[in-house]
């Protein structure tokens, strides 16, 4: 396993902030959208982004790129930052969020936004759309690859575990999912809405090669998809560990931000957190 | 188009749905079947023997079929997804509305046990509410084949065009009564049989069943149009209008419910281009039952003598 010098770890640290800080203000222009479930799953859409998916965003049909599947459709937030910022379109686009005649849809539309790979909102559809695509390019001896990042609260969704067999059945090691495992939906605490562990050891029940690390540990996200390329026979799931909110104190852990922007006030007080002074 | 002389043969729309994947398989290497463990039934396991890399029988997972197709679709895949409508129209409503028509990727829908000739398996199986849920999605073109030949070229036709495509048909077997030369594209109204005085609609099964009609009301001197009506949508509102102007008045007929299926569809373009009294025949808004294909068909009213009854109705009505 290649060693990842520090300063990428820093770089990537300080994308994933950028990210945040855009999240917060997409959010806020608009009053609407999901804010906590985008903070989680930031670092690990920021390695995907900035250091792992061979993608091109002066070709974003490319056919031989990777394809990267947000199942979690609320979390569009994070993709559509990442996305801007990796230059797939202009990054004041952002500000257009949820608005009307907007490309960046309340939840991901395919073909409307450059680097969009799929449609997503209702919950429990992205896994199974990644095993017709990593089908599709076993079929056609390519060696681009799949990611699906799902939620936690995607875990309740039936469909999700008839794509668990499906990929298990066909071993599709072409395929990596993720599960962003903030412990919050929409409603509560995952365990007390609908209780979904042991998860990983569902998982390997399912006949998944199971990873579980922090999912905010950019050096740990970036072994761990090494070690999922390299398994092979076998789909992998991360079980990426996150926390719902991440980088802003007092959005951590609070389910009311699952679903709630920020006011005005408490914006200036998140951004500076992250780094930013607003006038 | 003029229907072959009886008595027709009774053919499945099965296979020849089974025989034109093989054919479009050897054709195009990026045609691909996605089944639920009702390959055999639906004989999509004639493409899977053929070409075994490219059948995937993932098990009765109706929703991950339709997302792993839209998948396979994303990436360059002309995907068929096939199984019975019942859990391929109905059970996947959602998936298919966010996965195939929200994205307009190329998935064809292929769903056979359309309707009340399902027989003895009973109301479970029986869809009869699969058009008016597959009409209502944008980007979704409807195909409802008359017979086993023209299953056939939607097969095809349904390959050619980007998109999806929602197609029914029976597990029963229908009467042929399309010609393996009979022209056959995704939109148009088909005549079957020219007339001044009544037009019967019909799609499916039902389209032998207006040809039936026609004959009897014919030897009443009463002149009936037979349109066979394959595409639901696209629909052809020009042939629709045309025939009210024509003949003043329509029947349609459906192995459907009348709620929200092709009479409907019929009736709403009729409406706005030129509105003329208008009878469906279809199932009345009730589920069916077990029994024997063709005697549910006569026990719920989807007879030549239901159209016969329905084309005098309109008639009546057109005159007083």
């Amino acid at each position: 396993m290649v060693e990842v010098p520090d300063e990428v770890i820093r770089d990537l640290q300080e994308k994933a902030t950028l990210l945040r800080r855009h999240i917060l203000k997409m959010t806020h222009q608009v009053q609407s959208g999901h804010p906590g479930g985008s903070m989680s799953a930031c670092d690990v859409v920021t390695a995907l982004y900035f250091h792992i998916l061979r993608v091109d965003p002066e070709k974003p049909a490319w056919v031989d790129r990777d394809r990267f599947v947000l199942s979690k459709g609320h979390a569009c937030p994070v993709l559509y930052a990442a996305l801007a910022e990796r230059g797939f379109f202009p990054v004041p686009e952002l500000m257009t969020f949820r608005r009307l005649n907007s490309r960046l849809q309340g939840h991901p539309e395919m073909g409307t936004t450059p680097g969009v790979e799929n449609a997503a909102g209702a919950e429990g559809q992205g896994l199974s759309f990644g095993v017709g695509l990593a089908l599709a390019a076993r079929l056609d001896r390519k060696a681009w690859r799949t990611y699906c990042l799902m939620g936690d609260g995607e875990q309740d969704v039936g469909q999700t575990w008839e794509a668990a067999l499906a990929a298990a059945k066909y071993n599709l090691d072409n395929l990596t999912a993720i599960i962003d495992r903030n412990g919050i939906q929409q409603e509560g605490r995952t365990e007390e809405i609908l209780p979904i562990e042991p998860l990983a050891d569902k998982w390997k029940a399912f006949g998944w090669n199971v990873l579980t690390i922090n999912g905010h540990d950019f050096r740990q996200i970036l072994h761990t998809i090494d070690e999922a390329h390299a398994h092979k026979g076998q789909p992998t799931v991360i079980v990426a560990k996150t926390t719902k909110g991440r980088g802003v104190s007092f959005m951590e852990n609070v389910v009311r931000y699952h679903g709630a922007a920020t006011s005005d006030e408490d914006l200036k007080r998140a951004l500076a957190e992250l780094g930013e002074v607003m006038p | 188009m003029n229907a072959p002389a009886r008595p027709w043969k009774m053919e499945s729309q099965r296979t020849y749905f089974a025989n034109a994947l093989v054919h479009l398989g050897e054709g195009n290497p990026n045609v691909v079947v996605v089944g639920a463990d009702t390959t055999e039934s639906i004989k999509t396991i004639a493409f899977g023997k053929k070409f075994p890399d490219r059948m995937f029988n993932i098990g009765i997972s109706e929703q991950n079929m339709v997302s792993v197709a839209a998948g396979l679709a994303a990436a360059g895949k002309i995907a068929f997804a096939s199984t019975y409508a019942v859990f391929g129209a109905a059970h996947t409503y959602n998936v298919i509305r966010q996965s195939v028509a929200y994205t307009k990727l190329n998935v064809k829908l292929f769903c056979s046990h359309a309707g009340l000739t399902t027989g003895m398996d009973g109301a479970t199986h029986q869809m009869n509410e699969d058009i008016g849920l597959m009409r209502g999605l944008p980007n979704m073109a409807v195909l409802v084949p008359a017979d086993g030949p023209q299953t056939g070229k939607a097969t095809l036709a349904a390959a050619e065009r980007p998109g999806p495509v929602y197609c029914r048909f029976s597990r029963a077997d229908f009467p042929t009564v399309t010609g393996p030369d009979d022209p056959f594209e995704i939109g148009p109204a088909y005549v079957m049989r020219d007339g001044s005085d009544v037009t019967l609609v019909g799609c499916g099964i039902m389209v032998s069943r207006c040809l039936e009609a026609a004959e009897a009301l014919a030897a009443e001197r009463v002149s009936a149009r037979v349109l066979n009506l394959p595409t639901i949508k696209p629909l052809d509102a020009a042939s629709l209008a045309k025939a009210a102007r024509d003949t003043g008045g329509i029947v349609t007929a459906e192995e459907h419910t009348i709620v929200n299926g092709m009479g409907s569809a019929v009736a709403a373009a009729v409406s706005q281009e030129h509105p003329v009294p208008i009878e469906m025949v279809g199932v009345r808004d009730t589920f069916g039952e077990s029994g024997d294909g063709f005697q549910l068909l006569e026990k719920y009213g989807l007879t030549a003598a239901k159209v016969v009854e329905a084309a005098h109705a309109v008639m009546k009505r057109r005159d007083s």
